[in-house]
């Protein structure tokens, strides 16, 4: 499996203060990594560095082979999927009107979109405003953009945060047939409830860089 | 670049038409905002046209001000900004879908506080009707400006003070030019020249925010 | 070499502008119509020349080579800071200075013309750098659009500069140039201007260089608290 994400010594800052404080990890394509730790250890901040979305401070990374430093952080963000605890869309457009802002956003093909909608069990609300979705139907949306547009990597913050027991064995479901295509998912979680099948690390962060750290 | 810009004025007019913002809460305010002028000018009051104009640019400005910062956080909840940044859309295109928008909408907001001043400060109807391509112009140099602003104040600290603070300043020469072309109508003089200084805005900032706005939002 | 030319700089621009004093108030006659009044020539003109042009100019250079990928870098974000807070003070001279000379010819402190409404826009526009910088705590994201925002208000500047030209004003014609004539200023009182925008100059760039130097040394106490910051970090880690 080939590497796409590294990370040596990343320090990254909010203001003043040090989120990351020496982070190196690898990740690589179809590995489920798991970042572990308690509220305020920077796994969101992991996350949003890998994702491109902050600026290193100090130390070195790539993401796809695109240097975090001097690359095109767009370009690192084409290759990335977010999915949040919070939405991850419009709220005032219509489970339909969001999946085809997205899909023509990458230039996908509306084709794509029914087996989207149909993957995540979001067929009866296709007109629905995402406002009125419940938050496991939002999360449901959320993975349907991931879906959508096949980003080779995907970066979930708290993914099971707030779901039932259906719907965490929907989103293992979602993820272990996306790892088995070889998308490297990168996500921060608080407890080990989280069981694949597939290949999974675990990193525990604390005070912005690992303290522990095993693969299985 | 011109089918991003396509697809993000859509998107942005169709958020607009399901909140209705625009019409429940901007109109009423720039109606009130006409009102309030016409108040301080008191009853016995006539306005000569080239106050009326001002005094109607001046609420334009304001109602844009409402308008640019409401464009600049459809965006604004950190999930959904982290997923549109992971789209990797054309910076340029995403300016003229925005600036696209807010044009519209300040437009048509324009129109009907145009149709306000003819009725509440008077300003003679013949006048406001020529003086549409000016306003027209204005309004294109604020949707493009405000839209450039409102990328380069989003997320941060104080936002809503520190946009008008940044926007205002840099509206001055339209607003002197918007007024100064409907002066110069309703006194018969040249006003090419003022036309002349809103194209320049106008495509000088359009320039700016397809080269700079990648920049900004990248930041 | 470097440091030779730093270390005159502030001496030369001492020299010049009290010699630019003595001229303009002992040696330089009084015009014939203005009076005394007339030799704010030495100090108004030079002061909108390093506002308009030297300062904003300087800003939007160290603006671009940010911006450029193969110029970037903090030297150039503080050399446009640097250079915009002085601007702010020469703009704000430009405008209290005009506002004296007007008082007595124009018989108001203010008029509503477009380069005079020009300029103060612009110092409202350097405030808004200004707090716009301060708005934001990351450095390279305050860099980045503080940038962006010295380029895009760039474009008010050749507004300033054609104001004259495209309006008719009450403000006096352009003193130096006007378009199509030779320059209005002749004898000492020419040479006493030009020595006062060399002064002038001299001290906007003893001024950046000094608030250069305080924003380099700002960065360097900056690094170590982040140092510091990140050892404490790691502390929290080891305790937990």
């Amino acid at each position: 499996m080939s590497t796409v994400v590294r990370l040596d010594d990343a320090v990254v800052t909010a203001g003043r203060f040090p989120v990351l404080t020496g982070l190196t990890l690898t990740a690589r394509a179809g590995e489920c990594l798991v970042l572990e730790g308690p509220n305020g250890a920077g796994k969101t901040s992991a996350l949003r560095l890998i994702g491109g979305l902050e600026s290193l401070a100090r130390g070195s990374g790539e993401v796809c082979g695109i240097d975090l430093r001097r690359g095109d952080r767009r370009e690192i963000r084409r290759h990335c999927g977010w999915l949040g605890h919070e939405g991850s869309f419009y709220d005032d457009l219509t489970v339909r009107e969001n999946l085809t802002f997205a899909a023509r956003a990458g230039g996908f093909d509306l084709a794509g979109l029914a087996t989207s909608v149909e993957a995540v069990g979001l067929s009866q609300r296709l007109d629905v405003r995402a406002a009125l979705l419940s938050a496991g139907q939002r999360r449901r949306l959320g993975i349907a953009w991931l879906v959508m547009r096949r980003p080779s990597i995907w970066l979930l913050d708290e993914p099971i945060a707030a779901l039932d027991t259906s719907a965490r064995i929907f989103l293992q479901g979602i993820l272990e047939d996306a790892l088995a295509k070889g998308v490297c998912v990168i996500l921060s979680a608080h407890d080990n409830t989280m069981e694949l099948r597939a290949p999974v690390s675990r990193l525990t962060i604390v005070g912005g860089r690992i303290e522990m750290g095993e693969s299985s | 670049m011109i089918r991003v810009a396509r697809l993000v004025a859509v998107k942005d007019l169709r958020v607009e038409w399901r909140s209705r913002v625009i019409l429940w809460q901007v109109l009423p305010f720039g109606v009130m905002t006409l009102l309030l002028m016409g108040f301080a000018e008191g009853p016995e009051t006539t306005l000569s046209p080239s106050v009326a104009a001002g005094l109607f640019y001046v609420v334009v400005l304001f109602v844009s001000m409402l308008v640019i910062a409401r464009s600049a956080t459809i965006e604004s909840s950190p999930g959904t900004a982290n997923s549109i940044s992971m789209l990797g859309l054309d910076p340029a295109g995403v300016f003229l879908g925005k600036a696209t928008a807010v044009f519209l909408e300040v437009l048509l907001s324009a129109l009907i506080l145009l149709a306000g001043t003819t009725l509440l400060l008077h300003l003679p109807l013949a006048l406001a009707l020529h003086s549409l391509p000016s306003v027209v112009l204005v309004v294109m140099g604020l949707s493009l400006a405000g839209t450039l602003y409102g990328a380069l104040t989003s997320g941060l600290t104080g936002s809503p003070t520190l946009l008008p603070l940044l926007v205002l300043p840099t509206m001055a020469p339209l607003l002197i030019a918007g007024e100064r072309t409907i002066s110069a109508i309703a006194t018969h003089q040249t006003w090419s020249s003022w036309l002349g200084l809103l194209i320049v805005f106008d495509v000088g900032y359009t320039v700016a925010g397809i080269l700079l706005y990648g920049v900004v939002e990248d930041s | 070499m470097k440091k030779l030319a730093a270390q005159i700089l502030g001496p030369t621009a001492l020299v010049t502008t009290a010699l630019t004093v003595y001229l303009g108030i002992w040696v330089t006659p009084q015009d014939d119509v203005q009076g005394n009044l007339a030799r704010m020539l030495y100090i108004h003109p030079a002061a909108a020349w390093i506002a308009l042009y030297v300062g904003f100019g300087t800003a939007i250079i160290a603006s671009l080579m940010y911006l450029w990928p193969r110029t970037r870098s903090t030297a150039a974000d503080h050399v446009a800071a640097s250079a915009m807070e002085v601007t702010l003070v020469y703009t704000i001279l430009t405008l209290i200075t005009g506002s004296l000379w007007g008082r007595p010819a124009w018989g108001v402190w203010w008029v509503w013309d477009a380069r005079l409404t020009s300029t103060a826009v612009l110092a409202v526009l350097v405030a808004g750098y200004l707090a716009l910088r301060r708005a934001i705590d990351d450095p390279e994201l305050r860099a980045r659009r503080s940038a962006v925002l010295a380029l895009v208000a760039a474009i008010n500047v050749p507004v300033v500069h054609f104001a004259v030209v495209w309006w008719k004003t009450l403000h006096q014609g352009a003193t130096i140039l006007t378009p199509g004539s030779g320059i209005l200023v002749h004898g000492i009182m020419a040479w006493t201007m030009l020595l006062s925008f060399i002064a002038f100059t001299l001290v906007y760039a003893w001024m950046v260089r000094e608030r250069y130097r305080i924003a380099i040394r700002q960065q360097t106490r900056d690094d170590r608290e982040l140092a510091h910051a990140v050892s404490a970090r790691h502390s929290e880690g080891g305790a937990a």
